[in-house]
């Protein structure tokens, strides 16, 4: 009982890991098809949008796998087939947002506040007040030199 | 108070900016799901698809010097049915013009459909490999663009139109856009 549900579970997690292309959609070339996977996963599916279209089972992920297998194969470079795609739906559909201004912000700030955070940090300790120095008193001398006599 | 103290109002500064900007992914009705168009002032895609029901074949060139809706729909599509009224509503007051593309349908089941729903198109064009929906940029249907007289799409609506978007919408932009 407890092998089935191992296996079962085993089972489910390979389901899960595959690709969702289907042979039938899969280019003889093995350089195309390569090259076609490397896009797919770049590539946001609409449906289900934490997913890329080659990991999504959905119609249009289907759909959007054979075209960029299609421009592919008709002689598209992998930045001519990504902007077919872009056109039609948006940067959106890249899953790494390009740098662009509208980017800037999601790029840019957590480099700005880590300056902003070590401006602080800087400023903060340079202008801490050093505290000066006090004599010992009779208790602290004694115990001073009976540790220095230990040392020796 | 000098700039040494005002400094200590940074952070709160920072995190009243911060909450304003997140609060409007709390506004009701904000669905972050809904993406816009990259389309939007653009020339309407071409395409030429059959029509239905033996019609003559739909063609970009059918939209010439008048402002027309291109929705697409489906007969197993089930936010289709919820706006189907409001389809109906505006194509029988003729407040726009409205062409219909059957996205990845069969067409008996589409004409059966439109048999017990309603017809609100003026004409139909049978969309079976997806590929003008693609070249639109639809990612489900029912979508819903607006293209100008000068053949370029002016707006786009995804998900199912309700009278709130007729009235917020659909109107506004046939003002602005000048229907006659």
């Amino acid at each position: 009982m407890i092998r089935a549900f191992i296996a079962a579970a085993i089972l489910l997690g390979a389901t899960q890991m595959a690709l969702a292309v289907e042979p039938s959609e899969m280019l003889k070339n093995p350089a195309l098809e390569a090259r076609a996977e490397a896009i797919g996963k770049q590539l946001r599916c609409m449906v289900c949008q934490n997913e890329s279209i080659e990991d999504s089972g959905a119609d249009l992920a289907h759909d959007l796998r054979v075209l960029i297998r299609e421009r592919l194969a008709a002689g598209d470079s992998d930045a001519q087939t990504i902007k077919y795609v872009t056109d039609r739906y948006g940067a959106f559909v890249l899953l790494k947002p390009p740098i662009e201004p509208a980017t800037y912000l999601l790029w840019f700030s957590p480099f700005a506040i880590l300056i902003l955070g070590a401006a602080g940090a800087w400023f903060y300790v340079r202008r801490r007040p050093i505290p000066p120095d006090e004599p010992l008193d009779l208790d602290q001398r004694r115990q001073l030199e009976r540790l220095l006599l230990d040392d020796q | 108070m000098s700039w040494r103290r005002a400094i200590y109002l940074l952070p709160l500064v920072a995190f009243a900016a911060l909450a304003i900007y997140l609060s409007h992914g709390l506004t009701p009705g904000y669905n972050p799901e809904l993406l816009p168009s990259a389309l939007i002032d653009k020339p309407a895609p071409t395409f030429d698809l059959a029509g239905l029901k033996g019609e003559a074949p739909l063609t970009n060139h059918a939209f010439t010097d008048e402002i027309v809706f291109v929705n697409f729909f489906a007969s197993w599509c089930a936010p289709c049915r919820q706006e189907s009224p409001v389809l109906m509503d505006l194509s029988r007051r003729n407040v726009i013009v409205l062409y219909g593309i059957d996205y990845k349908d069969k067409p008996a089941d589409a004409e059966k459909f439109l048999q017990q729903y309603g017809d609100p198109y003026r004409r139909i064009g049978v969309d079976d490999s997806g590929r003008t929906a693609i070249n639109f940029g639809v990612y489900g249907v029912p979508e819903t663009y607006a293209i100008d007289r000068t053949g370029h799409i002016r707006w786009r609506h995804v998900g199912p139109l309700t009278d709130e978007v007729v009235k917020n919408e659909i109107l506004p932009l046939l003002q602005r856009l000048g229907a006659s």
